[in-house]
């Protein structure tokens, strides 16, 4: 067994596979019937509900685990997000929890023993206002005094970086600077969720795919049991970790959150030889696969939505930026586009916080992906020790009562691209 | 793209409108609590199904009115007044 695991993901491993034909690899994880009780269940299996069971399994020592997921490992958000891996976000407390996030991210493939290809190519902001330029040059002097990696750049370093780009595009706009955080990169997303679900499964995590949890049974204010389209598993304590669909969790446990689920579209084009290095972030991002595919998304729609499908507005928003600044990309067929439902909260910053024996980890929006190791780990303390992680103090649900909101800049949708309406 | 039936105009293109946010939510009084004035700024029922809805024809004739639409199949099921109440989503 040890031996078998040692061999699974190294040079000396693969010889010994190929060398038998490849006929003796074994699963990455088991497929375990669901136990009648666990000491904590968690809904979800994207990359937040794999990484908080193995921080409960690998850091807080809580050994009965499960991870209930309706469909397959990471086929939510994680399965459908455009990889940007960054920490370059406005306010103070975010600023200091991405980029823990970041740094976990760093050093991702060595603690998993998995490859998850993170890349620090580089995230790079366009500003095309003067004022726009005003609002990033205080966003990188934030970022700074927060201890984060940040530098403005001028437009000849920005045509160095990016020779496609057109500075003054046809349709008016004009490139004035920009910003870069260049340990910021892309990760491959599928290889964070089986990283984390091989690792969880490891140390004792029964993962439970096409298990849909249907309702909750309650004892005074503790929810006791779990209904799942695989039958009832009692709990001690339940973690909420499903995204979109945190809003129709919720209802089953008599919970209003302030929570809009949206659709978020991403798309893909054939595959070219290398031709953009950085990631282009902003209001419409863009960035090259290892496969050569530009993989490219934009807002969100502008309604609310359950569908996971794409609208051809955004569609035609998002073609219409990518030929405006890179001309060139405009002879591109594209392959695939999609969409994945999130959770906005009002202020753009994510919710981490228990009710009673309930621990919920929402609101995670556009950036989810990012959030992956760092939100793992705060929900794994939270549910461990009862008390909420230092990094993840601000992130609670109460702020929507006392006002302390966090209106983050740094998201999709954030004050940064907004222009002033004067 | 989503057709929507203004009420003004008649069937005009998604991209004419604006979309308003939940309909019917009822603003508290000056002396309500904490938790009231969250719920009225914050908390949405958000349902993955029937939905009530605000939408203004922004590039059209700039009328705020009603829509109850289903968040899953996206289909429009009425389109009624601005001053209308709440209507049965089962209807």
């Amino acid at each position: 067994m040890g031996i078998a695991n040692a061999l699974q993901n190294s040079a000396l491993g693969l010889a010994w596979h190929a060398l038998r034909g490849h006929r003796h690899w074994r699963p990455f994880w088991r497929t375990p019937e669901p136990r009648a009780s666990y000491d904590v269940v968690i809904v979800g299996g994207g990359g937040h509900g794999l990484a908080t069971a193995h921080a409960l399994a690998t850091k807080h020592g809580v050994r009965s685990v499960a991870v209930l997921e309706k469909g397959w490992l990471g086929g939510g958000n994680t399965g459908r997000n455009t990889t940007i891996v960054r920490s370059n976000y406005l306010a103070t407390p975010s600023a200091r929890f991405y980029d823990h996030s970041l740094k976990v991210y760093e050093g991702l493939s060595r603690a998993l023993d998995y490859n998850v290809m993170f890349i620090p190519r580089g995230v790079v902001n366009l500003a095309t206002s003067r004022f726009q330029l005003r609002t990033m040059r205080r966003r990188v002097e934030a970022l700074r005094l927060a201890g984060v990696d940040s530098e403005m750049l001028d437009v000849e370093a920005i045509r160095a970086l990016m020779p496609r780009l057109q500075i003054r595009s046809t349709a008016g706009c004009e490139v004035f600077g920009g910003f870069i955080q260049r340990r910021a990169g892309i990760a491959r997303h599928d290889a964070v969720a089986w990283g984390y679900a091989r690792a969880a499964d490891r140390a004792g995590v029964d993962i439970i795919q096409n298990c849909e949890v249907t309702g909750f049974e309650r004892n005074g204010d503790e929810i006791r049991s779990v209904q799942t389209s695989c039958g009832r598993i009692g709990v001690d304590k339940v973690a909420i970790c499903v995204a979109g669909h945190s809003s129709v969790l919720a209802e089953k446990l008599g919970l209003r959150l302030p929570i809009t689920s949206m659709a978020l579209q991403a798309m893909v084009s054939e595959p070219i030889k290398p031709v953009l290095d950085v990631v282009l972030d902003g209001g419409f991002y863009v960035s090259q696969s290892d496969r050569g595919e530009l993989v490219m998304g934009g807002g969100t729609d502008v309604y609310t939505s359950y569908a996971q499908r794409s609208g051809l507005q955004r569609v035609e928003d998002n073609m219409a930026a990518l030929v405006d600044l890179f001309p060139s990309f405009a002879r591109l067929r594209f392959m695939r586009q999609w969409a994945g439902i999130i959770d906005l909260t009002p202020d753009s910053s994510p919710i981490i916080d228990a009710i009673g024996n309930v621990a919920l980890s929402c609101g995670w929006g556009s950036w989810g992906f990012k959030a992956i190791p760092a939100g793992g780990e705060c929900l794994a303390h939270l549910i461990a020790t009862g008390k909420p992680h230092p990094l993840a103090e601000a992130f609670s649900l109460e702020r929507f009562t006392t006002g302390a909101l966090i209106d983050e800049a740094g998201s999709s949708g954030g004050m940064d691209d907004r222009e002033p309406l004067l | 793209m989503k057709r929507i039936d203004c009420p003004w105009c008649g069937p005009r293109a998604e991209n004419e409108f604006t979309w308003g946010g939940e309909a019917h939510i009822v603003r508290p009084g000056l002396s309500c609590g904490d938790g009231q004035w969250r719920d009225y700024l914050f908390t949405r029922s958000n349902p993955r199904g029937a939905h009530q809805e605000r939408w203004c024809h922004t590039y059209g004739c700039a009328q705020w009115f009603h829509v109850a639409r289903d968040t899953l199949t996206h289909r429009i099921e009425r389109v009624y007044a601005i001053d209308e109440g709440p209507v049965d989503a089962t209807g």
